[in-house]
């Protein structure tokens, strides 16, 4: 029988009071990122430690899903932002588990086990005192963290599945209306309106409408939707229903790259425990209004996260996308008018519906409503997960949040929108992060990555590095994309190695505009940004490789040598120790020098120097 | 109807047609690759593209797939037009050195040769698909396929193995625009995509003419008897 909302809020109550009869209950992240660094086994050992000591009735253990400081993990949490521990159980599981019951029993702050303040000896203890956690705005990443994402009564207690009886008060087109009213804008990328797209797909003529959820993350470092749908599955299912209700659908569609297994496990698992309750199914929470979900696993490629080729999978054809004349809201999913989101936009529709508009237009720029998720990756000291509300600066993100650049080296760009987004230099650091601000100089919001890069990131490796990626993801399909990819790579490896010539930069321009206006699809499309946006606001690297052949950054092997200056150095040898060929010679106390024909031109002597004595030449 | 402008010329057209259709039946030169009159198109080649201006907005479109729009404003011409043409001329240029059709269209835009390094493994195929289609579509028997994607991509039978379903009727070879596909036909036996094909000699007047493969095809699919099949078309 479906639940209806007195139900809902009884099935919530029940849990509540479960939780409560505890005294404290310990939160262990279990994210990829945590399970990587030993999730799974401290929550085996804390939980049978707990029973071991007769615990059972006092301390509650459980498991969430992604904090967002994968770096630090495992993460584990106590209260309601109460103490935030890290790495815990990586070094010594034992201990760490018997430091935790004090914690939990006795109040003991394990002062091992707190974060630290990077080159300070501050240490926090309550995540809202951590910089990374303090500039965050978490609206659909809120549950994360806190709920377990493998029990729905858990999303249930904390207010879940209540949108959908608001949703069902109101009808179709107000439903639509809110949603255009909110500025929402797609998250996967593109920032179209995601009112503007469900009032074409609701008005589009036809029995079988389609929805889809495009949680085919791709970019190499992103990992946004993947902690979305691991550590709260439930608020994309809700987000659907919603959806599916004003557009007119009964039958949606997640699309989850089969790279993901947990994220695969728990939305299914969610899917199902929804079914169970009747929220989705037959009669949605007893209305006549029918509305299932299915997952659909995605095989890898990289271009099936653009709609009309993720449609031509989904449809069981290789993943190749078409050209959008007509719109897919008319013909998408076997021709059907179907509705693509990507699973952040889904997550944000209940909040929208629960807290109104009022509240969500308060968050973001005038044109960017609400927040935006963002894997900060790159040389930056705090990596991970964040959510941020849109028009917050970059220079705020990389060096509040993220605590700056790793080292003692400087900032020199950050790469947003995925593999292919620009290269965004200091100059523009204090701009808002928002759709069209990011767009005007030359790269994107896309989907959320965001690589940032110091002085020893060589831009046209870096451009190297994404145009390889895009060349070998393009699906080949399209002869601008398929060949145009391959010939930028091309030339930017020759460029790499020293072989360059001037007018490649004109070349690549002309190129990277044909790539533009003539490929099919979004990867085509946006393939030559690194290049472009590169050569724009680092065109002195590119002719330093061309013109004086040297990499300034010491990254391109072929025109980089290693020299250590004999009047700074001291003799310390931390690079010969350090050296993996050990090309590094001689005495203690006395000038190093490096042996050329030994010398794999790593740079990892110029990394290590605390006297700046090594030269890249 | 609808009503549009080409290069600044009026012109009208049927709704729901092609813009490439519609220019060419108007008299604007408007080139193409993996067009095809019996298997329209998919613009994978990218040369038949056109600048269209619709509510304001400029894009540069595949015409062989954009549909007529009342009011629409189309430029065959234009800078963007010719920057696409050319750079996809030059790129093809790169990728099939030896196929003549391809040389013939970069020397009308003014590409004489590219400045990549030209291939040496791709032949003359420019992955247009015509061929998979022709085979899946009209012949019936989806001998072809396209594998692999970005550079590595390619057509063939599967795992570039002789087919099992190829008939050996050489249709591709008629569609394929560049001439990529090699049929060889020798003392008897023909020789398409690796795979061997016995060819039937006609009792009339004794000479090889089709795959004895495809006519046994033709003769369960048709319900056409072997013996009519056997004699050569110019004795029947």
């Amino acid at each position: 029988m479906p639940l209806s909302l007195e139900q809902l809020d009884a099935v919530g109550l029940k849990f509540k009071e479960k939780e409560r009869a505890f005294e404290k209950i310990i939160r262990v992240c279990c994210g990829t990122g945590c399970i990587t660094s030993g999730a799974n086994r401290l929550l085996e050992s804390l939980r049978s430690a707990v029973e071991r000591e007769g615990l059972s009735s006092r301390i509650l253990v459980k498991k969430t899903g992604c904090h967002g400081l994968c770096e630090r993990g495992p993460i584990v949490t106590l209260g309601k932002d109460e103490i935030l521990y890290q790495t815990v159980g990586k070094r010594d599981l034992d201990r760490d588990v018997e430091l935790l019951l004090k914690t939990a029993t006795e109040g003991k702050i394990a002062d091992l086990l707190l974060l630290k303040a990077p080159g300070k000896k501050e240490k926090f203890v309550s995540p809202l005192e951590i910089p990374f956690y303090k500039g965050q705005k978490r609206v659909v990443l809120e549950m994360n963290g806190v709920i377990n994402p493998e029990e729905i009564d858990d999303y249930i207690a904390h207010g879940g599945y209540r949108a959908p009886f608001k949703a069902f008060q109101m009808t179709q087109e107000k439903i639509i209306d809110c949603i255009s009213a909110s500025g929402l804008r797609g998250r996967g990328g593109g920032g179209f309106p995601t009112g503007r797209k469900w009032h074409s797909a609701y008005e589009a003529d036809g029995q079988m409408k389609y929805l889809l959820a495009n949680g085919d993350e791709g970019d190499p470092g992103a990992f946004m939707d993947r902690s979305l749908m691991e550590g709260n599955p439930h608020a994309i299912i809700e987000g659907m229903i919603i959806g599916g209700y004003a557009i007119g659908s009964n039958k949606g569609y997640i699309y989850v790259r089969d790279e993901y297994p947990l994220a695969v496990s728990r939305l299914s698992r969610a899917i199902e425990q929804a079914q169970n309750y009747g929220i989705l199914g037959r009669n949605v929470f007893g209305s006549d209004f029918e509305f299932d979900v299915e997952i659909f696993r995605g095989g890898g490629a990289f271009v099936c996260g653009e709609s009309t080729a993720l449609m031509s999978s989904v449809e069981g054809r290789a993943g190749e996308p078409r050209d959008k004349y007509v719109h897919t809201v008319e013909q998408g999913l076997w021709a059907k008018p179907t509705n693509l989101n990507n699973v952040e936009t889904w997550a944000n529709v209940p909040s929208i519906i629960n807290e109104g508009l009022e509240w969500y237009t308060s968050i973001g720029t005038k044109q960017s409503k609400g927040t935006k998720i963002f894997s900060l990756v790159g040389k930056v000291n705090n990596t991970g997960l964040i959510e941020v509300p849109m028009g917050i600066t970059l220079r705020q993100i990389i060096f509040d949040l993220g605590g700056g650049i790793r080292g003692r080296r400087r900032f020199k760009a950050v790469q947003t929108g995925g593999p292919s987004g620009g290269c965004i230099p200091e100059q523009y650091l204090d701009m808002p992060v928002d759709f069209d601000s990011l767009a005007s100089i030359g790269s994107m919001m896309g989907s959320g990555g965001m690589i940032v890069m110091d002085e020893r990131d060589c831009m046209v490796d870096v451009a190297r590095y994404f145009l390889q990626f895009l060349m070998e993801e393009s699906c080949g399909k399209c002869t601008p994309c398929r060949e145009g990819t391959r010939r930028m790579y091309e030339i930017l490896d020759r460029i790499c190695k020293g072989e360059g010539k001037i007018e490649d930069l004109m070349h690549l321009e002309e190129l990277g505009r044909g790539l533009q206006w003539g490929a099919i699809c979004g990867l085509g499309q946006t393939a030559p940004n690194p290049v472009l946006s590169t050569i724009r606001y680092f065109s002195d690297e590119y002719k330093a490789h061309i013109i004086e052949g040297r990499c300034p950054a010491g990254v391109c092997k072929d025109i980089t040598t290693f020299t250590i200056m004999e009047d700074k150095c001291t003799g310390c040898m931390r690079c010969a120790a350090e050296c993996p060929v050990g090309a590094v010679v001689g005495e203690r106390k006395a000038p190093q020098t490096i042996n050329d024909m030994l010398c794999i031109t790593c740079g990892i002597c110029y990394d290590v120097c605390p006297f700046d004595a090594v030269k890249i030449s | 109807m609808v009503q549009l402008a080409i290069n600044g010329r009026r012109v009208s057209a049927g709704k729901g047609e092609m813009l490439l259709k519609v220019a060419q039946r108007e008299g604007f030169v408007i080139p193409t690759l993996c067009y095809h009159e019996l298997l329209g198109s998919a613009g994978r080649c990218r040369l038949c593209v056109v600048e269209v201006h619709d509510a304001g907005k400029k894009r540069v479109v595949a015409s062989c797939l954009y549909p007529v729009k009342e009011g629409l404003e189309v430029f065959t011409d234009s800078d963007e037009v010719k920057l696409v043409r050319r750079t996809v001329l030059e790129l093809l240029l790169a990728r099939n050195p030896s196929a003549e059709l391809i040389q013939h269209l970069a020397r009308q835009h003014g590409i004489n040769e590219a400045r990549y390094v030209p291939d040496q493994d791709k032949g003359k195929c420019i992955l247009c698909n015509l061929c998979v289609r022709c085979c899946k579509e009209i012949v019936g028997v989806s001998a072809l396929g396209l594998s692999g994607k970005g550079p590595v991509k390619k057509v063939g039978p599967p795992f570039d193995e002789p087919s099992e379903t190829c008939i050996g009727c050489g249709a591709c070879v008629v569609i394929c625009p560049t001439g990529h596909i090699v049929m060889e036909e020798s003392k008897g036996v023909r020789t398409i995509w690796k795979k061997k094909f016995a060819l039937a000699m006609c009792p009339t007047c004794k000479r090889y003419h089709l795959p004895i493969f495809q006519l046994e095809w033709i003769s369960k699919t048709r319900n056409i008897p072997m013996e009519e099949l056997m004699v050569c078309e110019d004795c029947r």
